[in-house]
């Protein structure tokens, strides 16, 4: 057999057979590669949104909730309706000892400022963090470092800005680390530039310690927004109710006043993107799968209506001293040999699309896939199936011409 | 060459069966010309089709170049017709899609000879039958006699004992029949057993001997003088 595979004169009757019926071979072909060049493409293109989740995800502890005030809507305990709430630093003391399931409470401060550089200006959202903001929400450090307990407790004048910034304010390929920039009129030095992951909410373009921020924008005892992490196992819609409950009691606030409070925890969000992505990785394996077998039909198809002209061949080849076995063998060669070349054409084609994908919308922050892609695993996988399939269907003539008598495959017509 | 004793094939139809050969008697010794004759559904292809191992008969006896054929796998059976057997069709049966010369060097692929070895011999044989010029033509660029001769060069290819063909002019005209003819005779003039199937009493006659067949059995079966086919070419 392995001599056989080797040898010259079987690749040449192989080649003849299939380049010789041409329209059989190139459907056959267009069936089995068409399915994988789908299969490839679909899987590569639901990787990529899955990569591209998974980046805009990993930073950020998915068990974590955002809250931020708004606006009464109900009168209560003598308040008017219309009153805006003011979430204070001891809010945060307060809900880490009074709801059960809290990890982390981290207060920010937010607010826009206009920041510029030589001639170079722009207005932009700035927070005032803690050091502890990049545990929870990593940030991918591009330059520099981010805000530390020294910057907090001197104050300092120091800002960490975005990509975003960055662009706006420095020229390209500037160095930005240790450099003033202007906001709102006071200097700041850049410590570091981050890179921007989006995940929902305003965007964050430039954050400041806390202090300096409270200082600066004289801001008292006051919190923007609170960023709460539940424990592992901990519901998190559970812990948003429990700490919603809890701040309206506080700022006197009546219970069924929802726009009061704002807020969104990932732990939802994740879900839905998580619901999203398993369902769109179940239908591109049903797709594919689903056109592959269709593929594999069509193949069927187009073979078992040559199976009449083959079975004649066939009765010829055994007239003149072909055994069943080398009648056999050389179909399987066939089959598998053509399977084999359309299905690695679909792997290239296939490949080639997921580049030019990846070229066209996989590119930039808000890019709806990156890095699609597919594992070699599957790639195998797919052409074993191919093969196989290919392969049964092309025995189908190859045993109905081997296991009638000679002369009734002759008399095929 | 053969010995066929009380050979009896009978095919099924439906619930009962067409018993086709009755008890046949036939032994044909090396290098004779024989034509088997007979009506339409007499039952002359299925005699040359059991002699050619391409059928097998359900009872009875047969035994070619001193070896019985019975309960033959089909794995020997195809290496015996590779062997012993040249096959010569009415409608010639060739690979639509290979050439002339790929078609005659088929028998030998099956041999195991080598690639140049055996488009060598193949065109050894093509040039014997004329259609040295032809090699690289396709069956249908073919026209009906020159496309026989191409069967006729593969029967020959692997240097069979006997050549068995079923109405090898069938399909023919008269003239080309002839032409036919003439190269069969030639071969058999070099000492090839022929047995064929005909309809024609003039293609019989250029045989050496005629057994005809009805219903079943032989008949008759009577030498005669051969008539030559060139002198009509
Ligand atoms: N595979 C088969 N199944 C059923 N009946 C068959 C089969 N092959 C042949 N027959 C029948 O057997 C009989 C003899 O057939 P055969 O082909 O041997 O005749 P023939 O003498 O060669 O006739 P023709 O001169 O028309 O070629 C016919 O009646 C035919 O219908
Ligand atoms: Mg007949």
């Amino acid at each position: 057999m392995i001599k056989f595979l080797l040898e010259k004169d079987t690749w040449q009757e192989v080649f003849d057979s299939l380049s010789k019926n041409k329209l059989r071979s190139i459907l056959t072909m267009v069936g089995v590669w068409w399915g994988i060049l789908l299969l490839i493409g679909l899987l590569g293109s639901a990787k990529g949104v899955e990569n591209n989740f998974n980046t805009r995800f990993q930073n950020y502890a998915t068990n974590s909730l955002f809250i931020f005030s708004g606006t009464t809507t109900i009168p209560f305990k003598g308040y008017q309706e219309g009153r805006r709430i003011k979430l204070k630093l001891d809010d945060v003391e307060k809900i880490k000892k009074n709801v059960i399931g809290v990890e982390y409470v981290l207060p920010s401060l937010r607010g826009q400022i206009t920041a510029s550089r030589k001639t170079l200006s722009g207005g932009f959202g700035l927070n005032g963090e803690f050091p502890f903001r990049d545990a929870l929400a990593k940030k991918n450090l591009l330059w520099g470092r981010y805000i530390n307990q020294n910057d907090i407790n001197d104050r300092k004048k120091v800002i960490v800005i975005s990509e975003d910034v960055y662009k706006q304010l420095f020229e390209k390929g500037e160095y930005p680390i240790g450099k003033l920039i202007k906001v709102d009129n006071l200097n700041f030095i850049v410590i570091g530039v981050f890179e921007v992951v989006n995940v929902g909410g305003p965007p964050i373009e430039a954050d400041m310690p806390f202090t300096t921020f409270q200082q600066v924008y004289n801001r008292g005892n006051d919190i923007d927004v609170l960023t709460i992490t539940g424990d592992a196992d901990f519901d998190i819609n559970q812990l948003d109710a429990d700490v919603k409950l809890l701040l309206k009691n506080i700022h006197d606030i009546h219970p069924d006043d929802n726009r009061a409070l704002n807020g969104f925890n990932l732990g939802d969000r994740f879900e839905q993107l998580t619901g999203f992505i398993v369902g769109m990785q179940f239908l591109t394996w049903f797709v594919g799968i689903a056109t592959l077998i269709a593929g594999v039909f069509a193949i069927g198809g187009i073979l078992l209506i040559s199976v009449k002209e083959r079975t004649k061949e066939i009765g010829i080849r055994r007239a003149l001293g072909a055994t069943p076995y080398l009648v056999k063998r050389q179909i399987i060669v066939e089959a598998v040999a053509i399977s084999l070349i359309s299905g690695l054409l679909g792997i290239i084609s296939g490949g080639l699309i997921l580049i030019l994908v990846n070229k066209f919308v996989g590119q930039g922050e808000d890019a709806f896939m990156r890095n699609p892609s597919v594992s070699i695993g599957m790639v195998f996988f797919a052409l074993l199936i191919v093969i196989l399939l290919g392969t049964l269907i092309g025995l189908i003539p190859a045993f109905k011409a081997t296991s009638v008598k000679p002369i009734d495959a002759l008399r095929e017509e | 060459m053969l010995k066929i004793h009380q050979l009896h094939k009978s095919y099924p139809i439906g619930d009962s069966s067409l018993h086709v050969l009755k008890g046949i008697d036939l032994s044909v010794k090396e290098g004779e010309m024989v034509a088997i004759m007979g009506s339409s559904g007499s039952g002359k292809s299925t005699l040359l089709n059991i002699i050619g191992m391409l059928d097998e008969a359900d009872e009875g006896e047969y035994i070619l170049d001193g070896l019985p054929i019975k309960d033959l796998t089909e794995k020997k059976a195809a290496v015996y017709r590779n062997k012993f057997l040249g096959f010569i069709f009415q409608s010639f049966n060739l690979i639509n899609y290979k050439t002339a010369l790929e078609n005659v060097a088929l028998p030998l692929y099956y041999q195991g000879m080598k690639r140049a070895e055996r488009q060598e011999l193949a065109m050894f044989h093509l040039e014997k039958v004329g259609l040295t010029d032809w090699a690289k033509h396709l069956p249908k660029e073919l026209s009906g006699g020159q496309n026989q001769r191409v069967a006729i060069a593969r029967a020959l290819a692997a240097n069979p004992k006997l050549l068995l063909a079923d109405e090898p002019t069938g399909a023919l005209d008269t003239k080309t029949s002839y032409e036919i003819m003439a190269f069969i005779q030639q071969l058999n003039d070099e000492g090839k057993t022929i047995l064929m199937v005909t309809h024609e009493e003039d293609i019989a006659n250029m045989c050496k001997r005629i057994v005809r067949l009805r219903d079943g059995i032989i008949m008759e079966d009577t030498k005669v003088t051969q008539v030559r086919a060139e002198q009509y070419v």
